[in-house]
């Protein structure tokens, strides 16, 4: 069985029912890309799976256990999640963020072990953030912050990492050198589940693909199996064609050019 | 981020038209509802007379002893409760969408702190029994500290930011309660006469308070409500307005200006009511939203609404003496705040 | 910066310039308690309160050093090292410099106790100092029960039903100062400023005792708070319950208002202002409980102090509030200047 899995469930907020029967796993050792138009439940799926939310039914299981009845710091050593909207606080600097990545392997008197120190070096050297270590994050362009972020979840060394759109506010250069990274991460093993807006990121980096719409799942596999042109369509209601990136050869989403058919409509 | 395909934005235009005309409709309902507390406030009270001898008594003043009621006791109190009461609300909406703090309170600004001291020095230290020297001593108080406060705020390259001046205000009215605490203990007397003003009542005021402090609170509410828009620019953050062509230096310092003016003279006139200004702003964004062209007009009216109806409740509960307005706001404006915060509606600002 | 010291797998980390400040701090807090004992009808110099302190002085001057002033200075310190940590706790948790305990209700709730005590009923100083932790605890029970909705309390709904109460509180204060008896009400006033007058052991020992309890709790919850501050999903995805925190914070929180206002009264602005100040000179970021503990107690013995040598007699809450304001203002200006927040 893999490690991180959810069964039947029912995801509400107060009286708004997200999602109801909601079964996922995630296959370990993959690159999981979640995609689906705004506010289908991406997010609180991966609130759930994070045990940030209680479902109001099922449960989610992490290495075969009830992921809400084990230690709080326990999870937060095998499952680390980049929130979409993380709040920062006034004034830190980028490595005292970082560095509150390592809370939980610290304990009273275990307050900066040379592993702690390691660990956020590390992170901060692989985002490349090492030389704003001593800045103040309010201080930084938005796509810098998303990287002091990123860093802050790497830090926390967790075999599954959760990333809730990693990729927005970053410049292009940037979204790839943050996937290239989540890339090399998961082929040093790790377990990626990441909601990307970027078809064609997904496509081309995704190992496994879930495509969501209003609180379910509407497809999931390899996206060379399950993109077609139906999908998307289905999904995002956008017509399209779907054709071979002359790069990677994952299939490569390109938008139905609607002006003309409205140009063509009007005549 | 990208949207939804599958929101024609065509839909939006009528959408958007409905609910203005909704909002809009509901100021009438609100101007209604002044009217209507405002005829409530001269009719009820120890002693109930019925409307139609409140307007023969102020058509024909007949010197009958319910027409004196009417002219001497209940029209300059009812005013008085209509421009307390919107300058408070205007206030409160003012410094909540300038300092981006919904606790913020429009006295917080120094005013509080401010009026107090000066109203407690002219107990203790003048021999003066007429209220107009208690409200020009408090309006100078609050717009003086006003001042310190704004420039203790702003000093330096960091300029006014709006946390800068919360803290400030909250400095500031830290040093001037303790000298008014000190001063007010400094002999039975003094604290005699202050804790009476320290609750705010709309009671016994002349009808020259209203006629001199009116022109301020007018000038203040214009400005106010001038600021709207460029409100609206900031609220999407300093650069954001910036590129919409809002100072936002400028405006903050004509809001400033603003809350300090109505919040002022609100203060002198009745004493601190510190509640209405924080509470009213917040009910009326869960209502409305967060658009300034909305929530300044509708903080401006259901202010005096709610504390003339305080204000009445006040000296009905407890006939033949009375409930200080301040008091009865405070405890039937706050459980309304408390469920409205529970409820949850009202955003985050 | 800070510094790490380790011993085998231990490892405890530490900032040069807050200890200092701290250390600091803890001196000026000792000092002005020291002038405190040595000022009365009877002045002893310093050497001399340090030499009864330590056992060495002459019998006439320890008892008057250790029984009659002692328990004042001891109660100065102690009350102000709470309402500094509780202030930072409120201020963290609700990520908001207003949201300390006096602008949420906790304060107004213990005067509204011990007013009616005072006013009503007429009780003595026990009565009185029940009805003040009542007055907070049930403020706070009563809060906290209005915030907690869909399965958690938020912070900021938290301080906002806090502000709503505060209203209602102050309202009934009002209501019974303005009609009370001239002479009761005058000295119910004194009593809200906050006043460090014959305070005794009996006011000292129970303080001291609750404090031996509740601030090693709030400093081994400070790891926690910092998280807090991240955000509710970042915060629970490391590993902190958050939820549990908060309700184990807010009793904590609370706990130390309502001994603090038992003890000298509702001292105002010290649990607002002694965070912030602590915050500027330690240049930290995060709650640090510690050293706004002692700004608090530095803050409040050196207040009792000058309120000692003023020609007037003043409640210590008076010396405080200005104290603590100016000091903020010469910092904010300060700060401003550099152009740094
Ligand atoms: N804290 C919340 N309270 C109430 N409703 C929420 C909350 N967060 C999200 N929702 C609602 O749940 C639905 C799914 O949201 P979300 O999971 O954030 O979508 P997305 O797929 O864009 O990440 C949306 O309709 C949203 O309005
Ligand atoms: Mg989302």
């Amino acid at each position: 069985m893999n490690r991180l899995v959810a069964r039947d469930l029912t995801l509400a907020y107060e009286q708004r029912v997200v999602a109801e029967g909601l079964g996922v796993e995630v296959p370990d050792g993959s690159f999981t890309v979640i995609v689906g138009p705004n506010g289908c439940g991406k997010s609180t799926l991966l609130r759930a799976l994070a045990r940030l939310l209680k479902p109001r039914e099922g449960a989610v299981f992490l290495d075969g256990e009830p992921i809400l009845g084990q230690p709080a710091k326990q999870v937060a050593r095998r499952v680390g999640l980049l929130p979409q909207q993380p709040v920062t606080p006034d004034g830190i600097t980028v490595a005292d963020l970082v560095a509150r990545g390592r809370y939980p392997y610290q304990r009273l008197l275990r307050q900066w072990s040379r592993e702690d120190e390691r660990a956020v070096a590390a992170a901060m050297e692989a985002v490349g953030v090492t030389e704003l270590a001593d800045r103040v994050v309010d201080e930084l362009s938005g796509g810098q912050r998303q990287r002091v972020w990123l860093a802050l979840v790497l830090a926390q060394e967790t075999p599954i990492m959760l990333l809730d759109e990693p990729t927005t506010f970053l410049d292009i250069a940037h979204q790839i050198e943050v996937l290239d990274l989540c890339s090399r991460l998961h082929e040093e093993g790790r377990t990626l589940v990441a909601v990307l807006h970027d078809l064609n990121h997904a496509c081309r980096y995704a190992t496994h693909l879930i495509a969501m719409r209003g609180g379910e799942i509407v497809a999931q596999g390899r996206p060379s199996d399950i993109v077609t042109a139906e999908l998307v369509e289905r999904v995002f209601g956008l017509p399209c064609r779907i054709i071979d990136c002359p790069e990677t050869g994952t299939p490569l989403v390109v938008p139905a050019d609607r002006r003309k058919a409205l140009t063509a409509g009007m005549l | 981020m990208s949207t939804p395909v599958r929101e024609a934005p065509v839909r939006k235009e009528p959408v958007r038209a409905a609910a203005a005309l909704g909002r809009a409709g509901g100021l009438l309902i609100l101007a209604g509802a002044l009217v209507a507390a405002m005829a409530a406030s001269l009719a009820i009270g120890a002693e109930n007379i019925p409307l139609g001898r409140v307007v023969d008594g102020l058509l024909h003043p007949d010197g009958s002893r319910e027409a004196l009621i009417v002219q001497d006791l209940r029209v300059p109190r009812t005013l008085l409760g209509v421009v307390v009461g919107a300058s408070l609300g205007l206030a409160g909406a003012l410094m909540q969408a300038l300092t981006r703090n919904p606790l913020a309170e429009p006295g917080l600004l120094g005013v509080n702190g401010g009026a107090a001291f000066a109203v407690v020095l002219v107990i203790a230290f003048l021999d003066t029994r007429t209220s107009l020297v208690y409200v020009w001593a408090a309006f100078a108080g609050a717009a003086g500290a006003a001042v310190l406060v704004y420039a203790v705020g702003s000093y330096g390259r960091a300029g006014a930011t709006p946390g800068r001046l919360v803290l400030a205000g909250a400095a500031l009215n830290a040093v001037f309660s303790a000298l008014t605490a000190g001063v007010m203990l400094l002999d039975p007397r003094t604290f005699d006469g202050f804790r009476f003003w320290q609750v705010g009542s709309l009671a016994s005021r002349d009808l020259e308070v209203v006629a001199q402090l009116g022109p301020f609170m007018l000038a203040g509410a214009v400005l106010g409500l001038l600021l709207a828009r460029p409100l609206n620019a900031l609220a999407l953050g300093e650069d954001a307005g910036r590129a919409l062509g809002v100072s936002p230096a400028r405006t903050r310092a004509l809001g400033a200006l603003a809350i300090v003016v109505l919040c002022g003279s609100a203060t002198a006139a009745a004493g601190p009511i510190w509640f209405l200004g924080l509470a009213v702003p917040f009910m009326v964004r869960s209502l409305v939203g967060p658009d300034q062209r909305w929530v300044l007009p509708y903080s401006l009216l259901l202010a005096p609404v709610l504390l003339l109806a305080a204000d009445i409740a006040g000296r009905v509960v407890a006939r033949p003496g009375e409930l200080e307005t301040g008091i009865v706001t405070a405890f039937v404006g706050a459980p309304v705040f408390i469920w409205m915060v529970r409820r949850g509606k009202a955003p985050k600002q | 910066m800070s510094r790490v010291v380790r011993a085998g797998a231990l490892s405890v980390r530490w900032e040069p310039r807050a200890a200092a400040v701290g250390v600091g701090l803890l001196a000026v807090g000792l000092a002005a308690a020291v002038f405190v004992v040595g000022t009365g009808d009877f002045p002893i110099s310093a050497p001399e309160v340090v030499r009864a302190l330590v056992g060495q002085g002459d019998q006439a001057t320890t008892f008057i050093v250790t029984e009659l002033r002692l328990p004042r200075a001891a109660v100065g310190l102690l009350a102000g090292l709470a309402l500094g940590i509780s202030g930072a706790i409120f201020q963290s948790m609700s990520r908001n410099p207003l949201g300390s305990p006096d602008l949420i209700g906790f304060t107004t709730g213990a005067s509204t106790g011990a007013l009616l005590q005072i006013l009503v009923f007429g009780g003595g100083t026990l009565a009185i100092a029940a009805g003040s932790v009542a007055g907070a605890v049930g403020t706070a029970a009563a809060v906290y029960a209005l915030s907690y909705r869909g399965g958690g309390v938020s912070g900021h709904r938290l301080v906002l039903i806090g502000v709503g109460a505060a209203a209602m509180l102050e309202a009934a204060n009002s209501y019974l100062i303005t009609r009370a008896e001239l002479r009761e009400a005058y000295e119910a006033a004194f009593w809200l400023t906050g006043s460090l007058n014959n305070r005794g052991w009996e006011h000292a020992a129970p303080l001291g005792w609750a404090l031996a309890v509740l601030v090693p709790l709030a400093l081994a919850y400070g790891r926690r708070l910092t998280m807090g501050e991240l955000g509710d999903d970042a915060a629970q995805a490391l590993g902190v319950p958050v939820q549990r925190s908060r309700a184990v914070l807010v009793a904590v929180g609370v706990g130390l208002t309502a001994v603090s206002a038992t003890a000298v009264g509702p001292v105002p602005f010290v649990a607002l202002v002694a965070p912030q100040l602590a915050r500027r000179l330690t240049r930290r970021t995060g709650p640090h409980l510690m050293s706004a503990g002692l700004m608090g107690a530095a803050l409040l013995s050196v207040g009792d102090l000058i309120s000692l040598k003023l020609p007037v007699a003043v409640p210590v809450g008076v010396v405080t509030g200005a104290l603590g304001g100016l000091y903020l203002v010469w910092l904010l200006a300060a700060t401003g200047r550099k152009g740094t927040t």
